[in-house]
């Protein structure tokens, strides 16, 4: 017969014992990555474009590629995801059509990211002739990450106090005024965290580029919006299983790249979301 | 003018405003559009229930049992991992850790949700598939259990994190009531606590299948891919996500291979959107 106290103790091993089997595997792949990847890492790699058959040389085109869609997603998702998130938090009443945006919001955050992919193969790259293009992934890519922004910027905006408003209100500021002048600059911090999570997200998405401008080789860099692009994820799928013989190191270089990015990313935005509750003001 | 300047500004807000629902409706009728087609080929219940996926033979055969079946085998053994140990998890960050443990265990798991699907598949290829391979004396590694093991994996960060807000939402009376009583904290915590976020841990759970069901690159990458029903977990398999993924470059557009993979996209938007309109009923029953 164990004591209460002692079933507690066995309890709360096996608790720690299942943070261990998710933690340890995910820095096991972190070393694993950086140890084999690192050898790779040369300036010729970062600088140069693919050559023989994407077996050596760099990925510098993928690297181009992937920021040229981030660039563009961003573009397109911030302006409409952030007057969505102030619509919600300024203006929607507690009634049946904020209820359905909402539910809308999760169901677009919940969509697999390879209907995207469909999605933006019919509308942007058939129905509205973009082509396979910079143009047509970055507004795929942009529609996938809005619900990302769209919450985050929500609820920076509504954690700036109603008093700010108020105070605002009653000097004699109109709705917009107060908006721009006293909601906005308190919440900016909370809308750049959200920002910054939506573009490591758009950085490291393979299914929604594949159909809509993702190119298997495309030594050079994109000309314009109109062109194919190569992208980071899609070049480590396909140098990981559909080219034969490729370097188990530039396959973890590319991996590590990639991985560098993405985490870099949002460690700026853990940053920036940590200095920003050490400074507020209320 | 000022006035005029501010109104145009807040038809703009309530436009953007509605831009969720618009592209939500969007999605689904372009799927519709596209999707639909393959009905005049295949009935429904063809589709849906027919046992081959021979989309390129002639005549095509279009049958996504197979497909179903597979995304069903490895969404089953990654739940059966993932929700006791993501649950258990949750439980030990929000009531049993240290501040400081605690911190270190979030950040794992938010460094967990950052990776990249390709470059888990990626690390899934070189480690795990070789390692189960030897395992189970298997002729090849990807297997529906790779990916159920790799999926349950990447399914952590939401049932995690979503089952630790559930469990933060107990108001602090129940948990003060318990232990006044003479409950030790661990009693308190599966007679009390865990009872009453149950509706927030289920919502996290069905989140959590949903990522599953959606993830496609690692599990185009680790699974092997073979279109046939599964009678085991050691075989390879595709599922849903992987068919559309690693076919519709090859689909001609306009030809009934092209329509039957819009159609599969239609069946998974249906089960994203019933998993997630769910999961916001429990969610809402929590807050309640």
């Amino acid at each position: 017969m164990i004591s209460s106290l002692g079933k507690q103790k066995i309890a709360f091993f096996f608790l720690f014992l299942a943070n261990l089997l998710v933690i340890v595997p995910v820095g096991l792949i972190l070393l694993i990555i950086i140890q084999k990847g690192l050898p790779a890492m040369t300036w010729q790699f970062i600088t140069d474009i693919p050559r023989q058959g994407m077996r050596t040389g760099g990925i510098f085109p993928a690297i181009i590629g992937t920021i040229y869609l981030v660039a563009g997603s961003i573009l397109f998702a911030l302006p409409i995801g952030l007057l969505a998130a102030i619509y919600l938090s300024e203006y929607a009443k507690d009634n049946v059509l904020t209820r359905m945006i909402k539910l809308a919001i999760v169901n677009l955050a919940g969509v697999p990211s390879v209907v995207y992919g469909l999605f933006g193969l019919v509308l942007f790259v058939s129905f509205c002739k973009f082509g396979a293009s910079i143009l047509a992934g970055s507004l795929t890519l942009g529609i996938m990450i809005l619900p990302i922004i769209i919450t985050t910027s929500r609820e920076a905006l509504e954690s700036v106090p109603a008093m700010f408003r108020e105070v605002s209100l009653s000097l004699g500021a109109s709705k917009w005024q107060t908006i721009r002048h006293i909601v906005l600059p308190n919440a900016i911090p909370g809308i750049i965290t959200g920002t910054i999570l939506g573009i490591g997200r758009a950085a490291g998405e393979t299914a929604p580029i594949l159909f809509t401008v993702a190119a298997f080789y495309l030594p050079r860099l994109p000309k314009s919006i109109f062109d194919q692009a190569m992208a980071l994820p899609y070049h480590l799928y396909v140098i990981s299983t559909q080219v034969p013989n490729v370097e188990e190191k530039v396959r973890y270089g590319t991996a590590l790249v990639l991985l560098i990015l993405v985490l870099f990313v949002n460690l700026v935005a853990i940053v920036i979301r940590s200095q920003f509750r050490k400074k507020k003001k209320w | 003018m000022r006035k005029f300047k501010e109104f145009i500004i807040e038809k703009l807000i309530l436009l953007s405003g509605l831009t969720s629902i618009f592209f939500v409706v969007l999605i689904f009728l372009f799927l519709l559009k596209e999707g639909l087609s393959v009905f005049q080929i295949v009935t429904p219940c063809d589709f849906l229930f027919g046992k081959s996926w021979y989309p390129i033979s002639e005549p095509a055969q279009l049958g996504i049992l197979p497909l179903m079946m597979g995304s069903l085998i490895i969404t089953l053994g990654a739940t059966i991992i993932s929700v006791p140990i993501g649950v258990a998890c949750a439980v030990y960050i929000a009531e049993v850790a240290p501040s400081r443990i605690k911190e270190i265990l979030k950040a794992g798991i938010e460094l967990l949700a950052a990776i990249p699907s390709v470059v888990l598949g990626f690390i899934g290829m070189m480690t795990l598939v070789p390692w189960i391979k030897n395992v189970f004396h298997l002729p090849t590694g990807l297997t529906a259990l790779s990916g159920s093991v790799m999926l349950a994996f990447m399914a952590m960060p939401t049932i995690v994190s979503i089952a630790e807000d559930a469990l933060y939402s107990v108001p602090k009376s129940y948990k003060e009531g318990a232990l006044a009583l003479g409950a030790t904290h661990w009693q308190t915590i599966y007679r009390i606590i865990v009872p009453a976020a149950s509706s927030g841990i289920l919502a996290a759970v069905m989140l959590g299948i949903g990522r599953v069901i959606g993830e496609t690159m690692a599990v185009m990458m680790i699974t092997g891919n073979a279109a046939v029903i599964p009678t085991s977990i050691l075989q390879p398999v595709r599922t849903l996500t992987a068919t559309i993924a690693a076919e519709m470059g090859e689909a001609v557009v306009g030809s009934e291979h092209y329509f039957a993979l819009f159609a599969i996209g239609i069946v998974l938007f249906i089960i994203s959107f019933i998993i997630n309109v769910t999961s916001d009923l429990f969610l809402h029953r929590e807050r309640k």
